[in-house]
Parts: C-alpha cells; structure tokens; sequence
C-alpha cells in the first residue's frame, strides 16, 4: 500500500451514521454502573437508530471513498445501511417487552445491537476484503452473545453455543479464502482486483479458484445456503424470539450485501460460478421449504421459510445484471417488513407464560385477540406471497428477472417452491382460525411499542404491495452509483 | 531459502486438521481450539505471501486476524463456562436438546 493516510485527508462524513451509533453505545455502556439509569439504554439506542438513518439518507447520491479507499459509500450501501437500521429499529421494540416480562432486560443487550449493527454497516459500505472481515466480526461477535442472552434458558445457552460454533468456522473458511485471493492478487482492495482480473486468472488461476470457492463457502454459513445451513434451526429456535427476528433479516442482508457486491463485480467471470450458484439456489429454496412443512415450532418453521427466502434471493446472484439485483433489493426491503412483523406476533403470544411457539399454541387466538391474528394472516400471505401483499411483488421480479435472463427453468422451480410454501403458512392461519381452543384464554396485552412495530410492518407490507413501483425505483436508483 | 509453496503446503495440512477436528470431536473446547488452528492456519497462508511478494499488508492483516481471534475467544470460552455451570458437560451431543 503505497498511498498514505493524513488525518487531515479522513473524511467523517462518510461514515457518520456508524459513529452515531457507536457513540450511542459507547454511551450505554457507560450508564451501566447506573442503575437508575438504566431505563434509559432501549431509549439511547432507538433515537440513534433514528438519527443514523437521518444521516445515512443524507448520504444518498453521495459516492466516494476514504480511508484510503478502504471505506466506500455508494447508493447501494446506503441502501443496504437503510435496510439494517429498519430491522434493528424495529426489533428494538419488539426486544424491549419482552426482555422485561421474561426478567432478562439489560441494557447491554441495546449496546451489542448497536455494535452489530456497526459490523453490518463496515461490511455493506467496503471494497476492501480485509474491511469486509473485520466488519463480518464485528457484526457476528455481538450476534453470538444476543444468541445466548437468556442465561437461564438451555435452549438459549444451546443456540448461543452453536452459532458460535459454526460463525467462528464459517470466519476460518473466508479468512483462508482472503488468504488465497490476496496470494493470487497481491492486493485485497476489490477494484485492483477487477481491474487485473485476466492477468490473475492467467497466472493464478488455482489460488483465485480455491479463494473464491473458501469464500463462498464462509458466506454460505453466514446466510445460511442449504449444505451450510444445519445450525439455523437451532439457533432460531433457541435464541429469544426478538433476537431471533432480527437474525433472520439483518445479518442475512449484510451477507448478501457482501456476496452480491464480490460475485458479481468481477468474480462473475470465473467459469461455472453461475451455474454453481443456480445448483445452490434450487437447493436451498427446496430444502428449506420441505423441511418447513414438517416442523411443529412456529419458530422453527420460520427458520426453514427463511433458508427458502434466502434461496428465492440466490436466483439474483445466479441471474446478475441491474435488474436481478434491485428485484434482490425489494426482496430484502419487502422481506424485512414481512418477516420481522411476523416474529413480533410470535414474541406477542410467546409472552404468555409457559409458551413454546409450538403450533398447537396459536389455537384459538383467532377467537382470542381477532386484530393479532388478522396481522398474523396478513404476514402469512406475505410470506407465501400472495397478491395484493408486497411478498408477491418481491417474488414477482426476482421470477421475471430470471425468465428474461433465460433461467426458466429456475424461475419454474421458484414458483413450484411458492406453492410448497403455502401450505404450512396456511396451516398458521388455519391453526389460529379454526382449530379448537384448549386451556387458558389467551390473554395479550399490546404494548405501544409493539403496537407501532405492527402499524409499521403492516403498512410497509399491504402500502408497498399496492404501490411496488416506488420501492423498485428507489432499489434501481441504489445500483446507479454501483454498476 | 525454503520456498513459499512450503509454507502453503504447511497451511493447508493445518486448516485440513482444524476442519477434520471441528467435524469429528465432540468437545467444545477441542472443536474452539481446532477453530484457532484453522485462523493460524489462514494466518501463516497470509504471511507466507506476504514475504513472498515483498509487502507488508499481509502482515498488517495478521494482526488484524489476532485480536478478531483473541474477541472471539472471550465469547467463546464464557460461553462454554456458561454451558459448563447449566449442564455440567462439555460434550455437545449431550447438551445438545433441539434436534429435527
């Protein structure tokens, strides 16, 4: 590296919304030894969630680089830092109440979300490999001990060890695979890396194979690809129900924000990537949605529909080119609102005390509490992508993007899966609807806060299903600064 | 002057081992420190480029990967103390309780 960095030469602007929130939780942290402060720390972290995504907005449009190259912010990034700040914002509120009814509210969960989210940010808003690895651990580091954050609970104590386990595993594979492509390049700063791509592949061809192959596989863990994904029930059972919500959107993101940005600016060029990729796709939405249809934990199967979704999102990297990647964009927009509103209905009910999430527990809750379990269905329908919902738009082009791309069979396969998957969201809402109830009424208190997730997730839901055309806009706009 | 390629060879029969025991063992600790092996591994795959090609980015990544690996290592050992303390085992097939 020959370019040198003055102080005066760094830029703060660039990455201002990740200093807001590391002040936040800087700011935490420090409340800590206060107790009677410690109601404050859910409000810290939400108002720099808020503020952040002020600032990252006013980054739109804004492309540059600093740090010596190593920090990039582009449209697309921002993109991707708006989508993480909803998820985490959201999720906050979900965590607060039921951290509070389960006895396990402290406020340094709020600071391990703020620095997670820093990790997902470092690593959307980077083209240097050593940059996207360090930011992956910043990111996942906090996400091992929020896996784990109910001390008392096995199950939690379990999914914290397991993604430890296997993120720490899946960090060696990528961390070899960086290894390997700076051996091949002599650099790890991606533009250097396409601009010298025929030289590389003429020369070293075997390093740059086996690098791509080992970082491949580390994402693949990271967003949970079929032959990688046998930790993600687990987890997403064990971990609290909050935390889990936040797992299934905003690490997966980042991860693809990650693999989109590496497979498919340069590396789209090595030979059988695609078809790689399309082998992976098919696998991952088939497994995932047939393992789905037998699970009898409302969590648990969630975890399955979010390996499907991962797989429906996959089609834009096996397909590439502006469109599949902002259809990939909607998707994870759409997803976010979909499927973290869903986990807040699952973290309303599983409030009530002894509740599992199993199945048999939503019986009778359409009778019980008639608006929770109508937005349940509205999710539901989402997540199976039925029309007037935004899931059926996010599908819609991912699907078309195919086709137009020749991929048909791939988008059949797509669309068979969406069949597959209708039958065990149905049976969610036939399960609250009709089935008889048994035992204790359930009694659900709403909360403000978990109120206004509902309101938030149910409008993104239902008002970007009646106008997509705005969020397409929005996620073809994110590309222009990239491609 | 031992060649490069030596080294490689060297790092890819570590990062073999370190897979093989996080895939075989049954003990937490064992499959953390088979984890270390393959960092080390990557580590020593990293430097070895690095001097062959005459730069110091390599090694600068090196200390960057040492203290992810020391961060990691604080997660992971307390909550294998954390395991320990609940079920008195370390074994993960019999603390293991979700399956299918």
């Amino acid at each position: 590296m020959t370019d040198y960095v003055s102080i005066l030469s760094i830029d703060l602007s660039l990455v201002a919304p990740e200093l807001v929130l590391l002040a936040a939780a800087a700011l935490i942290l420090l409340f800590i030894p206060l107790r009677k402060m410690v109601f404050l720390a859910p409000v810290i972290a939400a108002l720099a969630f808020i503020l952040s995504f002020y600032l990252a907005v006013g980054q739109w449009h804004y492309s540059g680089s600093g740090f010596a190259g190593l920090v990039t912010c582009d449209s697309f990034g921002v993109m991707f830092k708006l989508i993480f700040l909803l998820a985490s914002f959201l999720s906050l509120l979900i965590a607060r109440r039921f951290f509070v009814i389960k006895g396990i509210d402290k406020p340094e969960f709020y600071a391990l979300l703020l620095f997670s989210v820093i990790g997902m940010m470092v690593m959307a808003n980077t083209v240097d490999l050593v940059v996207m690895f360090l930011g992956l651990e910043i990111m996942s580091i906090p996400l091992y001990v929020m896996a784990a954050f109910n001390r008392r609970s096995l199950e939690s104590n379990e999914a914290g060890i397991k993604y430890f386990i296997m993120g720490a595993f899946a960090s060696a594979f990528l961390l070899m695979g960086i290894a390997f492509i700076y051996g091949a390049a002599e650099t790890t700063d991606f533009r250097r890396i396409v601009a010298d791509f025929s030289y590389i592949v003429a020369n070293y061809r075997i390093y740059l194979y086996a690098g791509t192959a080992l970082i491949l596989v580390g994402f693949g863990f990271k967003v949970a690809i079929v032959p990688f994904h046998t930790w993600v029930p687990d987890v997403y059972q064990g971990a609290p129900t909050p935390v889990t919500g936040f797992f299934s959107v905003a690490p997966k993101a980042a991860g693809f924000a990650v693999m989109l940005r590496i497979f498919l600016y340069g590396f789209e060029r090595i030979e059988l990537l695609a078809d790689i990729f399309w082998v992976l796709a098919v696998l991952t939405m088939t497994v995932g949605n047939i393992m789905a249809l037998r699970q009898d934990n409302v969590k648990r199967m969630l975890a399955y529909s979010s390996i499907a979704h991962a797989g429906y999102i996959m089609i834009a990297l096996v397909v590439g080119g502006s469109e599949a990647i902002s259809a990939a964009m909607f998707y994870l927009v759409a997803y976010t609102f979909f499927n973290i509103g869903a986990f807040a209905v699952v973290t309303i009910l599983e409030t009530r005390s002894g509740c599992k999430s199993d199945f048999v527990e939503l019986a009778g809750i359409g009778k019980a509490t008639p608006y929770l379990s109508a937005v349940l269905a509205l999710f539901m329908f989402a997540l199976a992508g039925f029309p007037p919902t935004v899931g059926f738009f996010g599908k819609f082009y991912l699907f078309s993007a195919a086709v137009k791309a020749g991929y048909i069979w791939l988008a059949v396969i797509g669309v068979m899966n969406s069949f597959v998957s209708v039958y065990y969201y149905l049976r969610v809402i036939k399960t609250s609807y009709m089935d008889p109830y048994e035992g204790q009424p359930a009694v659900v208190k709403l909360v403000p806060s978990i109120f206004l997730v509902l309101i938030i997730t149910a409008v993104g839901t239902l008002g970007l299903g009646f106008f997509p055309q705005k969020l397409l806009e929005l996620s073809q706009a994110a590309l222009f600064a990239f491609l | 002057m031992v060649p490069i390629s030596a080294y490689l060879i060297l790092a890819a029969v570590l990062f073999g081992i370190g897979t093989i025991g996080v895939l075989i063992t049954r003990n937490v600790i064992v499959i953390f420190m088979s984890i270390e092996l393959m960092l080390n591994a990557a580590n020593l795959a990293l430097i070895a480029f690095s001097r062959g090609m005459n730069v110091l980015d390599g090694h600068v990544f090196v200390f960057l990967v040492l203290t992810v690996a020391a961060a990691e290592a604080a997660v992971g050992l307390a909550m294998i103390v954390l395991i320990f303390r609940n079920r008195e085992t370390i074994n993960i097939d019999r603390f293991s309780i979700m399956k299918w």
